[in-house]
């Protein structure tokens, strides 16, 4: 017989082992599918870290990658903090990117840093505004919030395309259907040859973690996500905290919507957000919500990124194979979860212990 | 002119991957578990099913492979959400990152361009008598490829099964409230397991279709994000298998309304039709939350993990 049992008292470190455990064995299995592709599974791996790691010029690629993740994922574990399904951050991002490149458009002739500083305050009002609708129905009537962000990441890349197909169309751009790329003078400065957004990035971690873990409103948002009933009957205003920690959360996606738009691309798209506000579902939840762990999981989630768009150059590994090997590693880990909160034993017999429950 | 038949008989073959991929999704959520791979399943049905029929050239154990290979994804899923409890939100998005990769890379190996004979001239349209000679409607609905016919069957299929049969009850029980049907005795993990399962056959049914009939031909990404647009459409159909044969016409007839209207000289933006059933399945979804209707709610025990000791 088998016999799952909840398991409240795994410690940090055996945590750590059983995660560490489980990244190996996704790198066993990956390696099977490497080698069923004629490869040395072990280069492979060796090449993905220089790839990551090797030169500055790649170290600063990854990092360039780590900045909107962290971002992301520290709204996103807002809102997961809740028990509020934000998976809306994709589009939260674009439509934070589109304000902000709307001040680009609207005031033109300003002064850089001028313009910078309304890009910014624009991303985080264009993030906020996007997540309002969800956590609006979510707090008065109970829509399902899951379902609901999602289709407005569809809308917001559905409106991008638009844009670029006809209002804001770049006449230079021999009938493509792209939007104008952003003087140069709207670019966010750099800071020891990356651009501020890594500031940014950590400034946030640092200030998430002092509010979700030691202000009032953070004590709320966790009390709500335990409970709701608790929260009500301890007299907090459920509706208006859910509402504001998810715009907040929106917030922190648009923010990375302009960084990508003003300091990475220049130019708007529809996939600006590059499926970051996706990935950044899967930080938050494999960091535990916890700020120093999307530091580090992001980190990690861009190295495994960065080796492996290197191993597509470098083994003539197709983009698709790369996408199986960071699922399986994603599968591994994800499953691994159950090993830290769960203890699984094996007991011979059943029937002589008080009732019959475990069957 | 703009030639309202054959508009419509493209709406069917643009709503029949949509179709499959919507029924399969509907009876994923009906077990109470949102699973956001569908996309990636369709992927995994189209390549697979399309790599099966250029070896084989028989579109039967094509189709039956495009159906195994989603339900293969759909174990995944199904181990990791059901067995060891994983969130379903993330494991659903891995399993559409997976069955993108997968697909590719069963895809690098197809050689042919387009779809082998044997299987184009299988699925041809095939007359229904008395049916087909309906005048208007019996060209459009049935005088069509087997592949649409068997999504017929299976719309009716799974409502008989859903709202008529025991099992079916059952499974609603399942996905409402997973404790009181295990207190009635029902095995909640089996129940969810199969159910998972054959919605991503489903799913990869769909995929078979955009591969081996509607386009012909195997392309990388194939399905070109209709896996999202079924997530959309169960919301929009309430759960409902009945209504999702036509919200599956509805939304794949908006796909290519935009390029019939410009053919038309009507210029209408396929971004912004594109936006509408988007725009759709969130009206419903905030109509059915402000009406608490629980006919057209979703199940009640969607997303959240069931675990028999927390009760």
């Amino acid at each position: 017989m088998i016999r799952v049992t909840k398991c409240t008292n795994t410690t940090r470190i055996q945590a750590v082992i059983i995660r560490l455990a489980a990244v190996v064995i996704a790198l066993v299995v990956s390696a099977l599918f490497i080698l069923m592709q004629n490869h040395n599974p072990l280069d492979v791996y060796i090449s993905m870290i220089t790839g990551a790691w090797g030169k500055w010029s790649m170290l600063k690629a990854t990092i360039v990658d780590t900045i909107p993740l962290i971002i992301t994922s520290l709204g996103v574990a807002i809102a997961f903090k809740m028990k509020f399904w934000n998976i809306g951050a994709e589009g939260q991002a674009i439509m934070g990117a589109f304000f902000a490149n709307l001040m680009v458009v609207q005031f033109p002739g300003l002064p850089g840093p001028l313009t910078i500083f309304l890009m910014f305050i624009a991303g985080i009002v264009g993030g906020a505004l996007w997540a309002f609708p969800p956590a609006f129905f979510k707090a008065k009537y109970g829509a399902n919030e899951t379902l609901f962000t999602l289709m407005m990441n569809y809308i917001a890349m559905r409106w991008i395309k638009y844009l670029a197909s006809g209002p804001w169309k770049d006449p230079k751009a021999n009938g493509q259907n792209r939007i104008a790329i952003l003087p140069e003078n709207t670019k966010l400065p750099e800071l020891f040859d990356v651009h501020v957004g890594w500031i940014i990035a950590l400034a946030l971690a640092v200030m998430v973690y002092i509010f979700l873990n030691k202000t009032k409103k953070g004590y709320e948002i966790a009390v709500i996500g335990e409970s709701e009933n608790t929260a009500r009957y301890a007299g907090m205003n459920v509706r208006q905290v859910v509402i504001s920690a998810v715009m907040l959360s929106g917030a922190l996606a648009g923010l990375m919507g302009m960084i990508q738009l003003s300091a990475v691309s220049g130019q708007l798209t529809s996939d600006i957000a590059g499926g970051v506000g996706f990935t950044a579902i899967t930080v938050a939840w494999l960091a535990q919500l916890s700020a120093p762990g999307i530091i580090l999981v992001s980190f990690l989630f861009s190295t495994l990124e960065q080796g492996i768009s290197y191993i597509q150059s470098d083994f003539n590994i197709p983009l698709a194979s790369a996408k199986v090997l960071q699922a399986l590693i994603l599968f591994f880990v994800l499953g691994s979860e159950f090993f830290i909160q769960y203890r699984v034993s094996f007991k011979k017999n059943m029937t002589s212990t008080v009732g019959k429950e475990g069957k | 002119m703009f030639n309202v038949s054959s508009f419509l008989m493209s709406v069917i073959c643009a709503g029949t991957p949509l179709l499959f991929a919507t029924l399969g999704e509907t009876i994923t959520e009906k077990a109470g578990h949102l699973n956001l791979g569908v996309e990636g399943m369709m992927l995994m049905g189209a390549a697979v099913g399309f790599k099966v029929a250029e070896i084989t050239k028989n579109p039967l154990l094509a189709v039956l492979s495009a159906a195994i290979a989603g339900a293969l994804g759909a174990l995944i899923y199904a181990f990791l959400t059901v067995t060891l409890k994983a969130n379903q939100v993330v494991s659903g998005l891995t399993l559409a990152i997976f069955g993108e990769g997968l697909s590719g890379y069963v895809g690098s190996f197809v050689k042919i361009k387009v779809v082998p004979d044997q299987i184009k001239s299988f699925f041809v349209g095939r007359h229904i008598p008395l049916l087909g000679d309906i005048p208007y409607v019996g060209a459009i609905l049935f005088e069509r490829d087997l592949f649409v016919y068997l999504g017929y069957i299976v719309v009716i299929i799974a409502g008989i099964y859903l709202y008529k049969t025991r099992t079916g009850l059952n499974l609603r029980a399942v996905g409402e409230n997973p404790a009181a049907a295990d207190a009635s005795g029902i095995n909640i993990s089996l129940y969810k397991y199969i159910h998972i399962l054959i919605g991503g056959a489903l799913c990869g049914l769909g995929g078979a279709y955009m591969s081996l009939v509607y386009v012909g031909q195997w392309t990388e990404g194939i399905t070109s994000g209709q896996g999202w647009i079924a997530v959309a459409l169960v919301i929009f159909t309430t759960w409902n298998p009945y209504k999702v044969i036509l919200g599956a016409y509805f939304f794949g007839g908006l796909s290519i309304l935009g390029l019939r209207l410009q053919n038309f000289k009507f210029n209408v933006s396929q971004d912004i039709i594109d936006m509408l059933p988007y725009v759709a399945t969130i009206i419903v979804l905030i109509v059915t939350s402000m009406k608490k209707s629980k006919e057209n709610a979703g199940p009640a025990g969607l997303s959240v993990p069931y675990f028999r000791e927390d009760r």
